[in-house]
């Protein structure tokens, strides 16, 4: 294993049902990169986080990470059951080693502080996830995962979510692995980009990724780049597997979905 | 001297509801209440497995339920709705196995109705220092772990993250509710159980602000329910566990009654 690097997932191979969920996939991250895994629908994105976050197995392939990796994770849905009463105060309090000072700090980081009372059922969805973002954020975590960070937001919020990410890797001297649908919306925010569809199709800058052709082919051409006029847009165009030489078992991505992603 | 038989009974049943209350908040927010009733069903073959082999009922019947909840440990890991089935079949069918087993049992006789609904006054010292000492466990247990057992009800992917053993942390809560399930069954019999377990946190919910508050309150319903249902058992003579737990439910009613003044003062 790269000695620097954080994690380092080899040859991840994961099948269920006859579908080849993950299909031999690489990856490393290295210290304070944001790295953002973008894909269609039912392409393993949220597979892939939960195997390297090690809720999920692989059926071969390998993953290593650096010793006393501390990992902050942020889901991409937590509905809590009604029937427990709770405070976004002890909520957080649950997250293991939080303080009611580091609490307190990362509450008034991201502006919520005024939410440390509510109940955590009458959160609004942009609400929930920034206290679900300071859950990840509290054991000052060395390496920060979202998945799907966004997800019911406003569209105001979610460019401030967006420009935040980069000042929390500053902040923590962490590094990122986010999951996204748009990759122009995070473009600005990543240090590389990972594009799969079960396989990976391509990686890289996000300028480079942008072009490549195997991109181009999963999300379609964008003619300009005013993020979020798009967002839905991709899913008529899905036809990667097998598209360029790859000839992986692959069913359709967005029928073929999975898990939620 | 003033006779005080019913001290027995009486504290067996307070114990019983102060441990019930936070264990049984755990069944309704894990969405356990089904897996409750399918200890007590099956808790009739522990007493089965007693009665054949001759040791102290009481803790056969523990045995019993804790062979049971391991049994059971791979259906909790499965998707909820597919094991409802599953649950539905194991249940009714050990408590029929038992109850044939029972009646197979030539030359002994075993007070079937005190089991399935419970005889709360025939609790003797013993029954109540078997409940105060695994109940003095279980709730050193729950103190002890209350915080990783609220994290993984709350999300197990996040506790498992923070380095809690969710597997082992959901089977010691399986355990407890066993040990449980089979101390209580004396008390309220295998039909009430549940009730004992769900009504009380379902009583607290309604005004409580934290799990600690709905655990607390939940303790302290059951209580008061065991209190009037006592009380009520004496005055009209009716049978004790049944008048518990219908004691338990019209404080159910009232706070259902009191929720909206309740929660404008919680809120």
């Amino acid at each position: 294993m790269n000695t620097t690097a954080l994690l380092q997932a080899d040859h991840l191979t994961l099948k269920r049902q006859h579908k080849t969920v993950l299909d031999n996939i690489s990856l490393t991250l290295q210290p304070r990169q944001i790295m953002t895994l973008i894909g269609p629908n039912g392409c393993g994105k949220s597979t892939l986080i939960r195997v390297l976050l090690g809720l999920e197995t692989v059926d071969s392939g390998h993953i290593e990470r650096r010793p006393g990796l501390r990992i902050g994770y942020m889901p991409q849905r937590l509905s809590l059951d009604q029937r427990m009463p709770l405070t976004v105060q002890g909520f957080l309090q649950l997250s293991r080693g939080a303080t009611a000072a580091t609490i307190q700090h990362w509450l008034q980081r991201l502006n919520i502080t005024a939410l440390a009372p509510q109940s955590v059922h009458d959160l609004s969805g942009g609400e929930w996830q920034r206290v679900l973002l300071v859950r990840a954020l509290l054991s000052q975590p060395d390496l920060l995962v979202l998945d799907e960070p966004v997800q019911g937001v406003d569209v105001q919020g979610q460019m401030e979510l967006y420009q935040l990410i980069p000042q929390l890797r500053d902040e923590l001297g962490c590094a990122v692995l986010m999951v996204s649908h748009d990759l122009h919306l995070v473009m600005a925010a990543t240090d590389e980009v990972i594009c799969l569809n079960g396989h990976v199709c391509c990686s890289g800058h996000p300028d480079q990724v942008s072009i490549n052709p195997a991109y181009i082919q999963l999300f379609g051409i964008r003619p300009d780049k005013t993020p979020l006029a798009h967002y839905t847009h991709h899913h008529d165009h899905q036809h990667c597997a097998g598209d360029h030489g790859h000839a992986s078992p692959l069913a359709p991505p967005a029928i073929g979905g999975i898990r939620h992603d | 001297m003033i006779d005080l038989w019913w001290l027995m009974p009486l504290a067996a049943g307070l114990l019983l509801a102060l441990i019930a209350g936070p264990l049984g908040s755990f069944v309704v927010w894990r969405r356990m209440a089904f897996f409750g009733d399918t200890l007590a069903h099956g808790a009739l073959l522990g007493i089965t497995l007693g009665v054949l082999t001759d040791i102290n009922l009481t803790l056969a019947l523990i045995l019993g339920s804790l062979l049971l909840a391991l049994l059971l440990v791979p259906l909790e890991q499965r998707a909820r709705l597919s094991s409802d089935t599953l649950l539905g079949i194991v249940s009714h069918s050990t408590l029929a196995i038992g109850l044939v087993t029972l009646s197979l049992t030539q030359g002994i006789r075993v007070d079937l109705m005190g089991y399935l609904f419970g005889d709360l006054l025939a609790v003797q010292t013993a029954d109540v220092l078997w409940i105060a000492g695994a109940g003095a466990i279980l709730l050193g247990l729950l103190i002890w772990q209350w915080q990783a057992l609220l994290a993984i009800t709350v999300s197990p992917e996040l506790a498992a993250i923070d380095g809690y053993p969710v597997q082992r942390l959901k089977l010691l809560l399986l355990l407890m509710l066993a040990v449980l399930v089979a101390l209580a069954m004396k008390v309220v019999g295998i039909l009430l159980v549940s009730a004992l377990l769900i009504i009380p946190p379902a009583i607290a919910r309604a005004s409580a602000r934290s799990p600690l508050q709905m655990a607390v309150l939940a303790s302290v319903s059951g209580m008061l329910a065991v209190l009037i249902g006592m009380w009520a058992s004496f005055h009209w003579d009716t049978p004790a566990g049944p008048s518990v737990v219908v004691a338990a439910t019209t404080l159910f009613v009232a706070s259902l009654l009191l929720q909206p003044w309740l929660s404008r003062r919680a809120g």
